[in-house]
């Protein structure tokens, strides 16, 4: 039976979590390992009543289980994502919607943050990067099963990370709040990451190294090196959920915010980036533009995003030294980061036509163009100034959004638009009209999201520092927060915007993969433009 | 261009452009980060800092395991507004025990940075339970079950002990006394001579308006009403740690 070490393994590993939930020593860490033996125990089952693998499944001898898999969940975790995002924007407009204890605001952001940037983010990243390694060095995935293990193995990790902040397990590190047997798990699958990637690189059979795959192997490597750093912490009892971090006050926060900085840098900026360098040229059928702007963007990149992370740290007890320069730092990195945006839109020079007539490159255009803005934005709202007044308002929370729902969100969808018909071999999308509508509920709810965001964030900043004419505070805070009620109501109907979209995507994918084509109109075509005579 | 031509080296070879990447994210990090961990003037020297009194650690705990420092930062900066507001602005050495940090990134929510002592307990507890009782425009959910739950402090000596391998000053009488010292301090007249002694200033009673038991509402507002109530401002001398 090929599934027989899988069986194995899962079946030991379920009564593993169940002893441990025998011999914990809090509530949590119980409830927890029951979670855990009861889906390791699901596993176990279907394991054993998988049917045998056809022979010669993938045509092109690469290994793309994982892929379609992975592509699928892709979809599932942006909709849970966004509906919990939605659900989050909700509390905050109407305390009504915290169903406290396991939905209370509290749970639920990071339940929210984690299933957009680890679950939906992270899955595109995995399943993307498979993808394009593969092809961009012709070559199949290194390790055999190894790649089964490195996508089960962190869908695993998802689904303890969730469930873990519905049951109040949490380090309070804000993107990086599993507890330590979660990091501890996280690592191996990471490191087994490293070893099926690199070891498809090392078998390609093309001379050089794709651009794209320099992003996702600097991707892999140092979100590594940050996880383990970041986490280092010393658990009360190795059965039980709580730990205390290594280091404290100060130096905690550094080592958090050097972390945090640069989940958003390697996570969500480098790891993207690698899709954008394969998807966008395929989709646009033009070569990338510069192969020296690449180098350089690239380089400069990876080494100015590590020293930005104080700049979430201004006018703290941080010391203004490492202030200064992780501000200085944070406005160089605007240049290497519009380097990539330049080589991105720069791609469809010549193949601008393509614009009007492909929603999905059109979809990728405006990720780049977010992408773009983000980065302008970040750098100025890391000048000191600017940040004394947008610290600890919703101009941040706006700002993380145009990246996220613009960049991440827009390139991903792209990338799944690209791969569905080819992965299923389909001759095309169900309908390329419904990525049209998909287009404009996304650009829709971003422009919203982060329109109000600006004013609800710059108002709250000046409503706190507001001084009368006789040197009084003009607002308590309770005030303030009276104030932004209608930018809230505004804001959750931007995300439900986006959910809608993230929902017609869902909808296009399950029937391409059904294998259904809509009978409709071809996207107008303006009249041909004739060359002036 | 000779340079970029000579990219193509670290393009053919793998292991070249992995260990290129890992050296060139490592700079940053070790030049901003490291430093903070051997330069004196990092944290100033003040009176007054103590660990957690176990109970105020468990406290803290719940405000971690409830997701607080989501939307109330505990950090407050150098501006005229927040030190009206909120107080005095905060110290490094004000969180130098706090494993982890709780600085807070986004005020939803008011800075509690120096909230003890602000409120009485039986404020804390209703503003816990029903935000809008006592504050009509607050959109906090409620804490009510809180009051319900009966805290566990089974392990109360294995957190002071993981907190002692961190680096935080519990000694070993601490530790022992680490359960003992929770019934103490939430007790209503119960013998805190040798709680006082361990953890100067600490604030003792009952403090969920329910005598008859602990619960994780004693916790947390316990651990509240000594937030930022450590140093004494009136003798703080701040030219003396300039950094």
């Amino acid at each position: 039976m090929r599934y027989t070490g899988w069986i194995i393994g899962l079946g030991a590993a379920t009564f593993g979590a169940v002893a441990l939930a025998g011999l914990a020593v809090d509530d949590a860490f119980r409830a927890h390992m029951g979670i855990l033996s009861f889906v390791l125990g699901l596993g176990t089952i279907v394991a054993m009543r998988l049917p045998e693998p056809a022979a010669a499944q993938d045509a092109g001898g690469y290994m793309d289980g994982p892929i379609r898999i992975g592509t699928i969940l892709t979809v599932f975790w942006g909709v849970v994502g966004f509906t919990v995002g939605l659900l989050a924007a909700l509390q905050l407009a109407y305390p009504e919607f915290n169903l406290g204890p396991w939905l209370n605001f509290g749970r639920i952001r990071p339940l929210h943050t984690s299933a957009v940037i680890f679950a939906f983010g992270g899955t595109a990243l995995m399943t993307t990067s498979f993808y394009v390694v593969q092809r961009t060095c012709r070559a199949r995935l290194f390790g055999g099963d190894l790649a089964w293990f490195v996508f089960w193995g962190y869908q695993l990790f998802i689904l303890l990370a969730a469930t873990g902040y519905l049951l109040g397990i949490t380090q309070s590190r804000e993107y990086a709040e599993p507890e330590w047997y979660v990091d501890l798990w996280l690592t191996v699958v990471w490191v087994a990451y490293l070893v099926v990637f690199l070891g498809t690189i090392l078998r390609r059979k093309e001379p050089h190294i794709y651009v794209a795959n320099w992003f996702y192997l600097a991707f892999i490597v140092t979100i590594a090196l940050l996880h383990v750093v970041n986490n280092l912490a010393v658990p009360v009892s190795p059965f039980g959920a709580r730990s205390y971090s290594l280091f404290s006050g100060v130096q905690d926060a550094l080592t958090q915010w050097w972390y945090g900085h640069n989940a958003v840098g390697f996570f969500l900026t480098a790891g993207f980036l690698g899709m954008m360098y394969y998807y966008m040229p395929k989709q646009a059928e033009r070569p990338v533009y510069s192969y020296r702007l690449s180098i350089i963007h690239f380089w400069a990149l990876i080494f100015l995003y590590i020293w930005a992370g104080p700049h979430h740290l201004h006018y703290t007890a941080l010391p203004d030294w490492a202030q200064t320069l992780g501000m200085v730092f944070s406005v160089v990195l605007w240049m290497p980061s519009w380097g990539g945006m330049i080589n991105g839109l720069m791609t469809l020079r010549g193949a601008w036509d393509k614009m009007r007539t492909d929603p999905i490159i059109r979809m990728m255009v405006i990720a780049v163009a977010f992408y773009g803005m983000s980065t302008f934005e970040g750098p100025v709202m890391s000048i000191k100034s600017v940040n004394g007044l947008s610290h600890y308002t919703d101009w941040t929370i706006g700002h993380v959004h145009s990246g996220a729902l613009g960049w991440v969100g827009m390139i991903t969808f792209g990338a799944v638009y690209f791969m569905v018909p080819r992965l299923w071999g389909r001759e095309r999308l169900y309908s390329l009209r419904m990525v049209n509508w998909h287009f404009w509920l996304a650009t829709l709810g971003i422009v919203v999201y982060a329109a109000v965001m600006w004013v609800s964030g710059i108002m709250q900043g000046l409503m706190w520092r507001e001084y009368d004419s006789q040197g009084f505070l003009v607002y308590s805070f309770a005030e303030t927060v009276a104030a932004l009620h209608p930018y809230y109501v505004m804001r959750a109907l931007g995300g439900l915007l986006y959910l809608a979209g993230g929902l017609v995507m869902a909808f296009n994918v399950y029937m391409t993969i059904a294998g259904k084509v809509r009978n409709e109109k071809p996207m107008p075509v303006p009249a041909q433009l004739q060359p002036a005579e | 261009m000779s340079i970029l031509e000579k990219h193509g080296v670290i393009e053919r070879n793998a292991s070249l452009l992995l260990v290129g990447s890992l050296v060139v994210v490592c700079i940053g990090g070790i030049v901003e980060v490291t430093p903070l961990f051997y330069l004196q003037n990092t944290i100033e020297k003040v009176e007054g800092m103590r660990p957690y009194t176990p109970l105020e650690l468990a406290g803290r705990n719940i405000y971690i395991r409830e997701g607080c420092y989501l939307c109330h930062s505990q950090m407050i900066r150098p501006f005229r507004d927040e030190t009206e507001r909120y107080g005095h602005y905060s110290l490094a050495a004000e969180s130098m025990y706090d494993h982890p940090f709780q600085w807070g990134s986004k005020r939803t929510g008011p800075d509690l940075a120096r909230v003890g002592a602000r409120y009485s307990n039986e404020w804390q507890v209703q503003h816990l339970a029903d935000p809008r009782s006592v504050v009509p425009e607050s959109i906090m959910p409620s804490y009510s079950f809180l009051a319900d739950a009966t805290l566990d402090f089974d392990t109360m000596d294995g957190m002071l002990k993981a907190n002692a391998l961190v680096g935080v000053p519990y000694s070993d009488e601490m530790i022992a006394t680490a359960k003992a010292d929770v019934v103490a301090q939430a007790t209503p007249d119960a013998e805190t001579g040798d709680l006082l002694a361990r953890y100067p200033k600490a604030v003792t009673g009952d403090f969920d308006g329910d005598p008859g038991r602990i619960t994780e509402m004693d916790a947390l507002v316990a651990y509240l009403q000594m937030l930022g109530t450590l140093v004494d401002f009136e003798t703080y001398d701040e030219h003396a740690n300039t950094r």
